[in-house]
Order: C-alpha cells, then structure tokens, then sequence
C-alpha cells in the first residue's frame, strides 16, 4: 500500500507539472498582452515587459514560474487589481469558493444516497418514481435555473434567505447558492446509488446475510451500501470538479466573492497570472480529489488494496 | 405434530406475480423432517425445490406470495414455544429468532455468497454478535474453531482474509462456519456441491455429514445430483412442478420407485455399467406454472399415463408406512404397471453391489 501510494503521488506531481506547461504554453501562444492600452507607446510596453520579467526567453519564464509556483508565489496580477499579489487575491477568495463547494457537495452526497437507498428498497413504488422524477429534473435542469428558482421563491417571494451572498453572514446567505449548486448531485447520487444498491440487494452475499439473521440499518449499510459505494466513488470526483465549474456561474448569480468570478473576469482583462493560477489551483485539485478517490477504493474494497501487493498471496 | 419431528411443512402453496401472470410455483406441499435426520429433496431444475426452502428461511422475493399452508417449526432450544408456524412470524422476528440461530442454509455459489469486502473472521463473527452479543474475543476464539472444524488449516491467518483469498472449496467451507456459528438445529443445504468441482464435491459432503453427527443437527439437501443423495440422505422427496411426487426412505426410493417420473430420474442417470450409446432422458418438458394444470402435471411426459391422468390428480397412496407417490397407477383399479426393464435391471445391478458392500 505505501509503495503504491508514493507511486500515486509522484504520477500526481508530474500530471501536475505537465498541466502548468500546458497551460504556460497556451497563453505563450494567445494574441494580445495585458498592455494593449493604445495610450502606451512602444518603450513604455517594453519598460513594463521588463518590468514584470516578460522579455525574458520563454524557458526562462516558464523555469521561473515553476519555482515561484511551488514555494506559493503565484506571482502579481497585472490588470485585475494592480501589483497585488496573487495570492492576496485568493485568501479572501479561495476560502468561500471551498466553503460553498465543499457544503454542496456534502449536502449533495448526503441526500443523493439516501433518496438512492430509498428508491431501491422502495423498488417499484412511488416513492421510486419520485426519486426518478428528482434525478431526471436534476441532470437535465442547470443548476443556474435551480438558482434562479430558488432566489425567486424562497428569496425574493418568502424572503427566508438573503438573496445575495453577504460576507457578514457567511452561513445564512449560502444556503441558496450550496442548494442551487447540490441539485446536479444530488441528482447523479441517487441514479447511481438505485441502481448500485438494487444490484447488490439481489446478490447471494446479501442473502447469506438475511439467513444469518441480520436485519435493519446493519443490513442496508454493512453489507449493501459498502458494496454499492464502491461504484458511486467514481462518479464523486468528476462531479466535485463539475461543482468547481459549476459555481463559476452560481458566484455570478449571488454574487459571491470566490475563485469563479475571479476567474471569469480574469480571461476577460488577459490577466495572464491570474489565470494561470487559477487554472492550477482546479487542477491541483482534481488531481488531488482522483487521488483521495484511489485511496478510497483500496480502504472500501479490499480486492483492490490487496491486488497492490499487500496481499498474502 | 410428532415428537420428534423438527420441521413439517403442510400443504404449502407459493406463487409468484411476474409479467408472463400468476406462477403457482408450489402447488401443496408436505413433508416431515425428524430431529437428527437427512431429507433431500430432488427435482429438476423449476421444479421448485428452493422456492420451498427460501420460504422456511423467509427469504421469498417480493414478488412471492404464500398462498396457503403452514411451516412448523420446533425448536428444542429454551425461549421458544414449542410449536411455531414459520409463516406467520414477521420478517423481523423470523431474523431475530430463526434464521441463523435454528435454521441456517448454504448456497450454492460460494463464488458469490460470501460478501467481498468483509474479512471471512468477520464474517462468521457477525451472527454471534447480532443474535447473542457474544463478546469479541469469545466470538473470535468461536470462529478459530469453527475454521478448524470446517477443515481449514491455518485458521488464524485465514480469519484476516478476504473472500477473493480462497478458493471455491474453501469458500463453501467458510460458508458452512459461517452457517453453523450459532448453533443451529436445521441446516439447509441448496445444492452444495453444484459449483464445486467433482474432487471437491465428495470432501464438502463428507464435510457435512461428519458436522451433522458430531452436532446432531437436522439436514435438508436440495440436490439434482442423485449421487449425492444416496450418499447423504435418509429420506427422499421427488418433487415435480411445485409438487411432491413421491416420497420415502432413501432404500425405498432407490430400489422400489414407484412414480413413472421417478422412475425416468433414475433411469437418466449414468452409471459405470451404462454402455448403451444413447442416455435415457424424460421427453418433453416441465409445464409452464403459469396455466393452470388440470390432472396429473407429469401426464404429458408419462407413457404409463391413464385417462383419469388428464383430469384428475392423483393423491398419495401409501405405499409403506414411510413410502408414498402420487400416482394413479398405485390404485387398486389401476393395470399392474412395472417399472421399466431397463431400469429393473440397473435396480438389480445396485441392490447386487449394495449387498456385497455389506458382506
């Protein structure tokens, strides 16, 4: 397991490495500079290349990134909000865009398997149907209709919630964006889990189970969900990724303070730094979301941690 | 019911909804099982010989219904009434009070029953702590012996492993601990050895018959293997299309068949002295449960069906005091029909052999 685990880590690093490169590579190539201004004259472009080591050769920038990059430096926004550092941008930032994400996604999970295990003990009955109904209204509608519904009724109608996120009360004006943004997972979670625990539910093992005696909550958790997990697992990280996303749209929406509209107004003003930035810090973070995911399977499925060579035979 | 008797089941009748409409799987039912014994119960695949033990484990899919009839159990452990109907206990209190800790079952794929993620001590752990709250220690110390009588060696080491570790003969014995962790009186057995291979199959057997005597516990073989029956039972029952069709010791059954679908079974089956280039087989198939069977259910695949075959069933005649079938032929208007010559024969064959084992 440790050997596998270092192995894991060190392919992590390198996709890392190729993603910044990729991503360096990417805007080397993109017309346009942040100095467009068409005040500026051509010596003043050049002062300010200099100035932020853009004369430099290519290699040379892209080494110098790499090393500033992994001691935390992301360097300075050009545009955006000049000369501060990047990372200033993002303390304030990084930690609501997490907060909310990291709430939908939990919140998510949470009622996506339990809808799930319903619908499957309920197998047959309206109570399936109308998981059915919630998946199918799930995937299908983007989350922003979700946001948009959610704002009007329970908002701007009934006035349960802020409509717009408030620094000053972090938890009361999350509640609409986390649900807005939890629907598509919820969703996906309970397809997944029906159909993973119905299949489980008429193995032989559970069988075994139910003529040793064992019934309720030992029964469905124990034997049938730690068996259905397995699969569901795979389908958590791309949707924790597609939450990322996701919320480019829903921070807009209730205006939150987060990494997403950050990202969006980054792209528009060429803010090179920023954007590159950013774009690790998603991808650190996909990375490191499939990681724990191969951790996991080997702790739930001991088929997978013993085939990495922990086995006794 | 009698003294001795653990289980009797009494005109059971099962259906079950599908699309194709009502199946009536089992179509009445009975038989007796005495304390300490073995039946095994025979039939062709359909012919609704598991149907009849998931209803004593309460383990029908929910699309089965019992429609008549009772399973009494009695149990010579203390904290139970003496006689008590299967049938009418909820789901709960059948897995509180039956299942596990009086009747236990083995299935018959241990490729796919044991659960894959939880480690095999776990596994036969897991009864003792749910039925009786037996301490960890206790029910680890339990499970090494259990291992150890199962015939696994290595028993400590194997309590870490996990299913995927064994091979199929192991698992099946695994199993088997599994189903004996907390002291059952009745073990069900849904063909056993079907996903074993052949040298495997004869040591799980043997397995199961050195447990039943050392434990005295009351055995159910469910089998199509009438090899195996002959080896482990005491008493037979040949069902067919939900029904009993035939029933009697293990002797009587072998040597004295008196039901023409009996008598096709044992002439289906090859044995050493079989040389004639062709296997007997019963022609035609089972009838489908759906429709309804008016008459005999075998009739159409019987060359010694009577008239009455088509319209009436026939009920039990007796035959001996522990020998019955289902079969006009046994009533007294009925023509004199022998069984088979063929079958006379392999009949003789036996009966020669199994007196020279004797000697």
């Amino acid at each position: 397991m440790k050997k596998y685990l270092l192995k894991r880590i060190g392919v992590s690093i390198v996709t890392l490495l190729a993603i910044l490169l990729i991503l360096f590579c990417m805007l080397e190539f993109m017309p346009g500079s942040p100095f467009n201004d068409e005040k500026l004259t051509a010596d003043q472009v050049a002062v300010l290349n200099a100035k932020y080591g853009l004369d430099k050769p290519t290699i040379v920038r892209f080494g110098n990134y790499i090393k500033n990059m992994l001691t935390g430096d992301f360097g300075v926004s050009y545009t955006i909000s000049k000369n501060t550092p990047i990372s200033t941008l993002l303390q304030s930032r990084l930690p609501i865009s997490i907060r909310i994400g990291g709430q939908a996604v939990l919140l998510g999970t949470l009622i996506g398997l339990i809808l799930g295990i319903i619908a499957a003990l309920k197998h047959n009955t309206i109570w399936d149907t109308l998981t059915t109904i919630i998946s199918v209204l799930g995937v299908s509608l983007p989350s922003y209709v979700f946001a948009l519904l959610l704002s009007y009724s329970l908002g701007f109608k009934l006035k349960w919630f802020p409509l717009l996120y408030a620094v000053d009360s972090p938890l009361n004006s999350s509640v609409l964006p986390t649900v807005a943004l939890c629907m598509f997972t919820v969703a996906t979670i309970a397809r997944f889990t029906r159909t993973e625990m119905l299949e489980v539910l008429g193995s032989d093992y559970m069988l075994l189970a139910e003529s040793k005696g064992i019934s309720g909550p030992q029964l469905i958790i124990k034997h049938a969900l730690r068996n259905a997990l397995i699969p569901i697992i795979t389908v958590l990280a791309p949707l924790i990724v597609g939450l990322m996303t996701g919320s480019l749209v829903i921070e807009k929406i209730f205006s939150i303070p987060g990494i997403g509209s950050l990202l969006v107004t980054a792209i528009q003003s060429n803010d090179y730094n920023v954007i590159i930035a950013l774009s690790f810090i998603y991808s650190a973070m996909y990375i490191g979301i499939i990681l724990v995911v191969d951790i996991l399977y080997g702790v739930i499925d001991p088929r997978i941690r013993l085939a990495k060579g922990d086995g006794n035979e | 019911m009698e003294k001795n008797t653990i289980l009797s089941i009494q005109d059971l009748s099962i259906s079950f909804t599908t699309g194709a409409g009502e199946v009536s799987a089992i179509r009445g039912v009975n038989f007796d099982l005495h304390r300490g014994e073995t039946i095994a119960i025979v039939g062709e695949s359909g012919s609704g010989k598991s149907v009849t033990m998931k209803a004593i484990m309460g383990i029908l899919s929910s699309n089965g219904k019992v429609n008549s009839g009772k399973i009494l159990f009695s149990s010579a452990k203390e904290d139970m009434e003496e006689d008590i109907d299967l049938l009418k206990l909820d789901k709960k209190e059948m897995r509180r009070k039956i299942n596990g800790k009086r009747i236990a079952m083995i299935f018959q794929d241990p490729m796919t029953s044991l659960n894959p993620v939880m480690t095999i001590g776990a596994q036969i752990m897991e009864g003792m702590k749910w039925h009786y709250k037996t301490p960890k220690k206790e029910a680890y110390k339990r499970a090494v012996e259990l291992l150890q009588l199962v015939g696994i060696t290595d028993a400590e080491k194997r309590m870490k492993n996990y299913p995927h570790q064994l091979s199929g003969g192991m698992r099946q014995r695994v199993v088997i601990a599994i189903a004996l962790a907390c002291n059952p009186e009745l073990l069900i057995c849904d063909e056993p050895t079907t996903a074993l291979d052949v040298t495997i199959q004869a040591k799980i057997l043997e397995l199961i018959k050195d447990i039943q005597k050392k434990l005295d516990i009351s055995v159910i073989y469910i089998t199509h293997d009438l090899g195996v029956v002959a080896k482990v039972a005491d008493y037979v029952a040949v069902m067919y299309a939900g029904k009993i069709v035939e029933k009697g010791l293990v002797n009587e059954i072998f040597y004295e068949p008196k039901h023409p679908y009996t008598w096709g079974l044992l002439s289906a089956m090859p044995d050493l002295d079989t040389n004639d280039d062709k296997l007997y087989t019963i022609p035609g198939t089972p009838p489908n449960l759906v429709n309804k069977v008016a008459g005999d259910a075998f009739a159409p695949r019987n060359i010694f069906a009577l008239n009455i075959d088509n319209r009436l069933e026939p009920p039990m005649f007796q035959v001996s005091e522990t020998h019955f079938a289902s079969t006009w032929l046994l009533h007294e208007n009925a023509p004199k029909t022998e069984m088979p010559v063929e079958l006379k024969a392999r009949v003789e064959r036996m009966l020669g052999e199994a007196k020279k084992d004797g000697e």
